[in-house]
Formats: C-alpha cells, structure tokens, sequence
C-alpha cells in the first residue's frame, strides 16, 4: 500500500510524506519526521552543527585511510621531532617525533568511543529513576529524587575525578565516571515530563484495559519522554567531551601512547612557549566538536521541544 | 497574604521554609558523605599499603589496619567517617603529613580569590551585555552576546588558559606567568588572610600588590570569561520574559525615559532570578578552578586535589571533593533562600 507512490517523482513523495490522511503508521511517522527534518533544515547553524558531527563519526570510520602516518610509532627522533606545521607534516610533530594531524584523526574515535558509551550507559539510568520516580510518587519517588539531588550537589568534573581517583586512571574508568555523574538531570527531566503524563485520559484508559505498571512505563511513558532527552543528551554531549579532556589533561583518562585530545594538549604544555602547535592543534579539535554538537543540540531543541526555545 | 495575621504568618512560613531546608540540607550532606565513604571504599588502591608501603611486614600492615579501623564491619566504619566528618576530620593527608582540614584550609583562600574575581568580572560585564541584547534584540549585539555563549560552552578551558598564557604572557609580555606572585615579593608580606591581594594591600605592600595583580588578571579574566558567557546568556532571556510584561507598557504609557524603563523597571525584576544563576556561576567556577589551577600553578584547592590525585592520596583528594561538594550545596541553598526572601510571589 505504502510501497507504490515511493515510487513517483520526487514532487509527490513530498505529497506522500505530507499527505494529512496517512494509510499507515510507517507514512504518519516518516511524515513526521520530513516535518522535523524541513524545520530543522531551516537553520543553518544547526546544519553546520550535524555536519560537524556527520564528519566526526566518517573521521573516525576512516581513520586508517586519512591518517597519512601512525599515530603510535613517531617518525626520525633526531630529525622529525616538534616539527612547526608545514607541507609534509600538517600540523606539525610532537615531541615523540609523530605527526599531529594523524593523531587528531585517530583521536576522533577515543572521542566518538566516551560520547556513544556516556550516552548508552547514562541515559537509560536517567530514564528508567525518573519515569519510575513520576509514575510512582510516593516513597519511591523521594527516595530516588533525594539520591538525585545528591549526586546533583556534587559539580560534575569532582566526581568523575574522585570517581576515576578510585577505580583508576584509564579510558574506561573515564567513561563509567562521566556517566555517574551524567544521568541526573536526565533523571529530572523524564520526572517532569512523566509527572505531565502520568494523569492524562489514555494512561488511564491503558490502566483500565489491565496494563500492569512496568508495560505502563515502559511501553507508554518512556517514549513521551525520549525526545526532550534525546535533546538534553545532545546539548549534554558538548560538557561530556569536555570532561572527558579535561579528565585525559589532568592525565586520568586515557593513557599514553593513545592520542586522547585532551592529553595531547597536556603534552603540549611542556613545549608551549616554542612549539605552540603541540598544544593548540588538539585543542581547536575539542573545540570544533563540541561547537558542532552544541549547535546540533539548539538546533534539535527547536525542533523537538518548541516549548523550550525562546 | 496581606490580610489578618500578615506579618506573623509570613514569619512563620518563613521559619517553616528554614526548618525544611535544613533537613535537606542535613540529608543532602549526608549523601555527600556517603558518597565520598562509598568510593573511598571501593578504591582498589590499599590505603593500608600507601601508608606501610608494599614491602612492610605483615604485622606492621595488621597494626595499621587496626590503627585505620578497617578490620570492622562498614556500617560501623561510615558511622565513625560520618561523625568525623562533621567535626570536619578527613583523616590526614598522606603527602603532606598535615590533617587534610588544615590543608585545605590553607588552599581554599586561593581558590576563593580566584572565583570571587571571575564572577565579579562576569556580572559586571556580564550583566549590561545580557540587557543589551534583550534591548537591541537580533541585532548585532545580540548575536555577539549568542556567540560569547557558545564559544563559553564549548571551548576546553585548559586549552583557552594554555593559549591566553601563549599570547599575554610568553608572546607580548602583558602579564605574570603562572603562580601567585613573584618569589622576590613573596617574603614582603605576612599571610594574614590568604587572599594575597587582600594582605599585600592591608600592609602598604604596593609593589607585591602590584606583581599579584598581574599574576591575577590572566586565570581571573579566564574564569571571568566563562561566568560572563553564562550570566549574559541568562540575563538575555529573563529581560526579554520582562520586557514583554505589562508594566512595561504601563511604564512606557506614562512617559518614563527608555533608559528608566530598562535599567530601573525591567532589570529590577530580572534581577531576582539572576541571583541564582550568579550563585550557579561561582558554584561553577569553584569546579571550574581544578583545570585552570593546574594551567596556571595557583596553589588552591583544585590543584590541591590533582597532585592528591596523582599520589594516591585519597583523604585529600576525598576531603577536597566533600568541601567543594558542600560549599555548592550551600550556595544552592542560600541563593533560594534569597529567591524566596526577595520574590514576594513566592511567599
């Protein structure tokens, strides 16, 4: 049914995706989303903002293929060491004699690697303490809210520290750490929104029909509460990387030899006075992505949650 | 509200609210505190052997353990770390051999110096930059002030310290590098407060005053730069929430001067709101200060908590994150309170 006008011209796709009597759920959605996409587009910071972080994730893929050197094994130690930028060497050498475009581009995937764990491991424990918390209320709900405040109290970069202090300096520890500290205000936000739901007619009418309280949550709360998260945790992603560096700065991340950013510039510090592109180069790679997500993430917001943009 | 019994029930209210407070506030501490014995806890680092060191005999390692109260259950462990920790004993620490208290009583005064001067530059610049753009809004003001922000909220803050040192310090020679203040001025003065700017100042100390000012205005400006990206931002959308009010229509109807409007109407009632976000913003700058302590070698309790980190030393490093933990606490608290104090609507 759906499968025939697919076919046609792009001018009656269009009518298809906005067609206002759609014949399946599959076309309702798809539409939906040609809106949100149309809208989106409408914004060209926020383009350049998912461009950024589409090119982020190729670097990453194709990191093997763009990296002209290794990003491991330096080069002559007696000739090729802190080399300034130039034709051979991008963005010049460090002090191991390697070459810094190279390690900004493997870099890409120790980046790629914090944010999709940070996101996987924290957002789920956000939503699950904060839909249970709302639907519930109760005793359960100040219990939980409680522990959220308290990990709330804590400024996030001093606990991921302590947190890495104990299990240990490493790129893993760094990841778990972060996502400790992430999941509270995700945890507010599927609160608040659950607390709007909670009392609307169809929960009630889910409720009659038998649904027991997990199915409630999980099949009928939950995903109310997805998008106005999935816009926190890419606002989020900006501070998560952040973390991360400044974790890999103060040397707790992820250890040598890895070209983590973050303790790249560390490195760099030692030469910055006459090597400044050690420090300066891995630093603008910081920048320039997580610029790109806070972009994406303002973008998405306007899109997704109207009521939040100003 | 204004009725009958007015000033008594508001009173009352208020010292209800106060009773509510400190029981979260004593709650909250106490989840501070049990975070702290949790992770101290699942440390795989043997506080037992960073004290004996790993090739002590095995009698000396049971004595310490003894001596550290780890050979009993854990419930009675946290409940002898609670009530140490209110008296404010983290232990001591195992670097400088001082109890981790009095260590950090001796950084703190740095770093509080630091984040006094960041948010002080970031409301007074912060401020009419926010107004401005609500003012003027979509011109190029505004989106100057929308630029500020992000870059605030993206940029590395290691890497900006590191890059402002490269430029002000190592290439034009504008300011002191990293530290506090030269070694030559360093013995013009008694620390009295902590606060060099404070002390070399009390004292006539122009010359040490001066130097501590250029070493200052650098990591200061940094911090500075960070709360001013933030409270702009904030006093932008909170002055537009205003300037769409009636009243200052009413305002504007009765021949008030823009300027009267804006500065005197408007910015009165944003005004309640931004000190929350001003005691958000130093609350951020104290973490905040941990990077740029270590860019900039000021001794203060971010640094402090570095080197602890990068010696195992987990008392202080365990003690530093419950003082920062506990200061942020409080300043969240105390900036609602005020909100509630100033905002009758809240009453």
């Amino acid at each position: 049914m759906a499968g025939a006008p697919l076919a046609e011209q792009p001018s009656s796709l269009r009518a298809w995706l906005l067609s206002a009597e759609p014949n399946s759920r599959w076309q309702a959605r798809l539409g939906r989303f040609y809106l949100g996409w149309r809208a989106f587009t409408r914004n060209p910071l926020a383009v350049v903002g998912l461009s950024v972080v589409v090119l982020l994730v190729l670097v990453a893929i194709f990191a093997d293929v763009i990296a002209p050197y290794s990003p491991v094994a330096g080069g002559d130690l007696r000739t090729q060491r802190l080399l300034p930028p130039s034709a051979t060497f991008w963005l010049g050498t460090d002090d191991q004699a390697r070459d810094i475009f190279s390690r900004i581009i493997y870099g890409s995937r120790i980046t790629l690697f914090v944010i999709v764990l940070v996101a996987l491991i924290a957002t789920p424990i956000g939503l699950l303490v904060g839909t249970v918390s709302g639907y519930l209320g109760g005793w359960v709900d100040t219990v939980l809210m409680r522990t959220t405040d308290i990990f709330l109290a804590f400024p996030r970069l001093i606990l991921a520290l302590a947190f890495v202090a104990a299990l240990g300096p490493g790129i893993e520890n760094a990841v778990i750490a972060i996502a400790i500290t992430s999941w509270p205000p995700y945890a507010r936000i599927a609160r608040a929104e659950t607390l709007m739901i909670r009392n609307s007619d169809f929960i009630a009418a889910v409720k009659l029909q038998g649904a027991s309280t997990p199915r409630i949550i999980l099949g009928h709360v939950v995903p109310l509460c997805l998008s106005s998260l999935i816009v926190r945790v890419t606002l989020d992603m900006a501070g998560i990387i952040l973390t991360a560096a400044g974790l890999g700065f103060l040397g707790l991340g992820a250890q040598p030899p890895t070209p983590e950013w973050g303790a790249m510039v560390a490195t760099g510090r030692n030469y910055l006075i006459d090597q400044w592109w050690v420090a300066a180069m891995p630093g603008i790679a910081i920048f320039v992505v997580s610029l790109g997500f806070n972009l994406l993430g303002d973008g998405l917001r306007d899109v997704l949650d109207p009521k939040a943009a100003k | 509200m204004n009725g009958g019994g007015g000033h008594g029930s508001a009173l009352r209210s208020f010292l209800k609210k106060l009773a509510q407070f400190v029981i979260v506030l004593m709650t909250t501490l106490l989840g501070l505190v049990a975070v702290t014995f949790f992770i101290g806890r699942v440390v795989p680092i043997d506080p037992v052997i960073a004290i004996v060191g790993d090739r002590a005999p095995a009698h000396v390692y049971e004595r310490v353990r003894t001596e550290l109260g780890l050979d009993r259950p854990l419930i009675e462990q946290f409940v002898i770390y609670v009530k140490k920790a209110a008296t404010g004993d983290f232990g001591n620490s195992v670097l400088t051999t001082n109890p981790v208290m009095t260590d950090i009583a001796n950084v703190f005064p740095a770093t509080l110096e630091l984040a006094t001067l960041g948010t002080l530059i970031g409301v007074i610049i912060g401020i009419p930059l926010g107004v401005l753009a609500a003012v003027k809004r979509g011109t190029l003001i505004d989106q100057f002030v929308r630029v500020l922000g992000l870059v605030g909220y993206s940029v590395p803050i290691f890497w900006l310290g590191l890059m402002g040192l490269l430029l002000f310090y190592a290439k034009l020679g504008w300011v002191a590098g990293p530290g506090r203040i030269d070694v030559t001025y360093s013995y013009l003065y008694t620390p009295f407060t902590g606060i060099v700017l404070l002390d070399t100042a009390m004292q006539g100390q122009w010359d040490a005053f001066w130097d501590a000012v250029s070493h200052v205005i650098l990591p200061a400006c940094l911090l500075g730069y960070f709360s001013l990206a933030y409270i702009s931002r904030m006093t932008r959308s909170f002055m537009l929430n205003e300037l769409a009010q009636e009243y200052v229509i009413a305002a504007r109807v009765k021949g008030l001067s823009e300027m009267r409007v804006i500065w005197r109407h408007a910015l009165r009632n944003a005004a309640v709101p931004l000190i929350t976000v001003i005691a958000l913003s130093y609350a951020n700058l104290l973490e905040g200060s941990v990077l740029t302590e270590t860019v900039f070698a000021w001794p203060g309790l971010g640094q402090y908590i570095t080197n602890s980190l990068q010696n195992a030393d987990m008392n202080a490093v365990l003690g530093g994150t419950l003082v920062i933990g506990a200061v942020f606490v409080l300043l969240n608290l105390v900036s609602d309170l005020l909100y509630r104090l100033l905002d009758p609507r809240t009453r």
